[in-house]
């Protein structure tokens, strides 16, 4: 029986679109498959003319299903079933690894593109939503994984997942002392913080032996649920290389992540870091405890940048002090830039194009970072909120705003 | 006998050598609008400021129904039942007129973790509630602006958005209101429905004191009970309008007349 839904806002003058529920499934299931190919497609394909040609042919196809109305259609659908698509994109994401799973270079890229999207929407609680700036989101991403190495070489009976739990909360609580100063100044200044502390961390890491000098500390591959990650997966099982395993783990704290980050947004918590953000002397006349939020919004981003940090450790295998260097953090700032500031939902393809692409195009690869500048002033001038900008506050999917 | 409700005494704010308040005695009764006046730059919004905790006063106390509040931080001035407009008006624009509001009855929001994050079912009824709430506020002051909940604030007129900050500061059901120059930006048409509409309001709300900063002389006169002058951080005259618009030291400061 096809029960007809309002989508779309009611009251915000978007036109009112009804649609029977399967319709409602079905589009968004056809936007998962679609996004599903054309990923597989930047991942499979190899020689750069046929990438070139997919990136042409990708803002082509998103004009022609803006005109012909199908992305509204899309937009609003997955407006008006969140939980449905939050799981069919899991869903997808997972096919898309099977697809994948003897590609070892395409997988290494997907994982790196699924663990800076769980760095990246941390820094959108930071800075999209309570407005915090964190130009160091590297080294809370670095103190993820130095923490999985030194707490795997020192404490080797603790479980790794209870590992990589740990190394998110020592992120936490060493940006909790960072903390501090920013919220003693504004603007430029909270910047310049944390720049510089990006810097301090590295130079930290290069000078101390404990944690290997400059030469670095080697991460034992994860081990959870009976399966030592460092093995490929044996032919009864299908075959398949042992990044397959870190891909899944990847996208499954990337979709929890997402998951917090949604949450904490469509509630009282987010509308109050929101206010913080917009005007923080009439949230203080209102009763909102500016300092409070953004201590616990940077708190929870680089627990997450930590989380992240800790199974990259793990995956690479190896960890060096030149792996978390400040233009990383500004790779990062520039994911969440070039998605839309705010926006949870756009870090993940923001992740994707500025992850994947220097890889494939070994010409942008020599001057990735000059590329970026260019690419973080271009949006900055013309679309300053993002390829995807942030859409008004929504509390539930449907009637509520 | 009314109740006082607020008492300034020697209240005095100064930036370095600059005092712009100067040992000012105020008292506000209970249920009472008073209206506070003088030239641009003689302290009536260091006034506000001073007492909603956005600056520290250098000395002097605040004290609310008798207890002192000197140097509360706003958040705790907040929780005391004491909200305010801005001058130039500070809305979130890029929010909805609903979220505006809500921010507003922060002290009526459960800000638990449990309840925003996993148990959504309590908290779809809390946002219902507010909804509800919010609704009525604003249909209260007009009915074409209930409609427009769910919409950003940038999209509203100047005087939708006066009502808006007026309704975010009346949400949580104040004891205290402090209007700093609402007719600023409006026609005298529309600042005296907004006006109406607070007197409406007060009817309701019969405890609820006003101070109102006014430059429009005739709007202080037609709805204030009482009205204190300050010229240069200081207080020149107190008094009904039509007393205190007749002294001569209030003339040559604030009437332009020498």
């Amino acid at each position: 029986m096809a029960t007809n839904r309002v989508v779309g806002r009611p009251f915000c003058g978007t036109r009112v679109i009804t649609m029977p529920d399967f319709k409602t499934k079905l589009a968004i299931l056809l936007g998962v498959a679609l996004s599903v190919v054309v990923l597989y497609g930047f991942l499979y394909l190899e020689r750069e003319w046929e990438i070139g040609a997919l990136l042409v042919m990708v803002p082509l196809g998103v004009y022609f299903l803006r005109r012909t109305n199908a992305l509204t259609y899309y937009q609003h659908a997955a407006r008006e079933m969140p939980r449905f698509t939050w799981i069919s994109f899991v869903l997808g994401a997972v096919v898309l690894i099977m697809l994948l799973r003897h590609d070892d270079f395409a997988l290494l890229m997907l994982t790196t593109v699924l663990l800076y999207a769980t760095v990246s929407l941390g820094l959108t609680i930071q800075f999209g939503f309570v407005g915090v700036v964190n130009f160091s989101a590297v080294a809370f991403f670095g103190i993820g994984a130095y923490s999985m190495a030194a707490l795997n070489q020192h404490f080797v009976f603790l479980p790794d997942l209870l590992i990589i739990f740990f190394s998110g909360a020592i992120s936490a609580l060493l940006g909790a002392l960072l903390i501090l100063p920013i919220l003693r100044t504004r603007g430029h200044y909270a910047a310049l913080i944390t720049i510089a502390f990006g810097i301090l961390f590295r130079t930290f890491l290069e000078v101390n032996d404990v944690l290997g000098g400059p030469q670095g500390l080697k991460v034992p591959a994860l081990e959870m649920f009976g399966w030592n990650f460092g093995n490929s997966f044996p032919s009864e099982m299908g075959g398949g290389s042992f990044y397959v395993a870190y891909a899944i783990v990847a996208l499954v704290l990337v979709a929890i992540v997402y998951l917090i980050t949604r949450l904490i947004e469509s509630s009282w918590l987010g509308l109050n870091m929101d206010s913080v953000r917009l005007d923080e002397v009439a949230s203080a006349a209102f009763g909102i405890n500016g300092p409070r939020w953004k201590i616990a919004a940077f708190m929870l981003g680089n627990c997450f940048a930590g989380l992240a940090g800790a199974v990259y450790a793990a995956m690479y295998g190896f960890i060096a002090p030149a792996n978390f260097n400040l233009s990383d953090s500004l790779l990062l700032v520039s994911i969440v830039l070039l998605g839309g500031i705010g926006n949870a939902v756009a870090v993940i393809p923001a992740a994707f194009l500025i992850v994947v692409l220097p890889e494939k195009f070994q010409v942008i690869q020599e001057y990735r970072l000059l590329l970026f500048g260019i690419v973080v002033i271009l949006i900055l001038r013309f679309r300053p909120s993002g390829l995807m900008p942030r859409g008004l506050r929504q509390y539930f999917a449907g009637r509520f705003g | 006998m009314r109740q006082t409700v607020l008492q300034t005494k020697k209240l005095t704010v100064s930036f370095g050598g600059l005092k712009a308040l100067n040992g000012l005695d105020v008292q506000l009764y209970e249920g009472e609008f008073l209206g506070l006046i003088g030239p641009n730059g003689s302290g009536k919004t260091t006034f506000f400021n001073a007492l909603t905790g956005i600056y520290r006063p250098a000395a002097g106390s605040v004290l609310l129904h008798g207890n002192d509040i000197t140097g509360a931080p706003p958040n705790k001035v907040y929780a005391y039942g004491i909200t305010r407009t801005f001058q130039r008006l500070r809305l979130a624009t890029s929010l909805s007129v609903l979220d505006n509001l809500i921010i507003g009855n922060q002290r009526n929001l459960n800000l638990g973790l449990w309840h925003n994050i996993f148990n959504r079912k309590s908290f779809k009824r809390q946002l219902q509630e507010q909804i509800q709430i919010s609704e009525e506020l604003l249909s209260r002051f007009s009915r074409d602006l209930a409609v427009h909940l769910f919409k950003p604030v940038s999209s509203l007129s100047m005087i939708d958005r006066r009502r808006v900050e007026v309704c975010r500061a009346l949400i949580s059901e104040p004891n205290i209101l402090l209007l700093d120059e609402p007719s600023a930006g409006m026609t005298p048409d529309e600042t005296r429905a907004l006006m109406d509409e607070l007197q409406d309001w007060r009817v309701k709300y019969p405890s609820l004191s006003i101070i109102l900063i006014e430059h429009e002389m005739e709007l202080i006169n037609k709805v204030s009970d009482r009205c204190v002058v300050l010229n240069y951080g200081e207080k020149i005259a107190e008094g009904r309008y039509s007393e205190v618009s007749m002294e001569p030291g209030v003339r040559a400061a604030y009437l332009g007349e020498d």
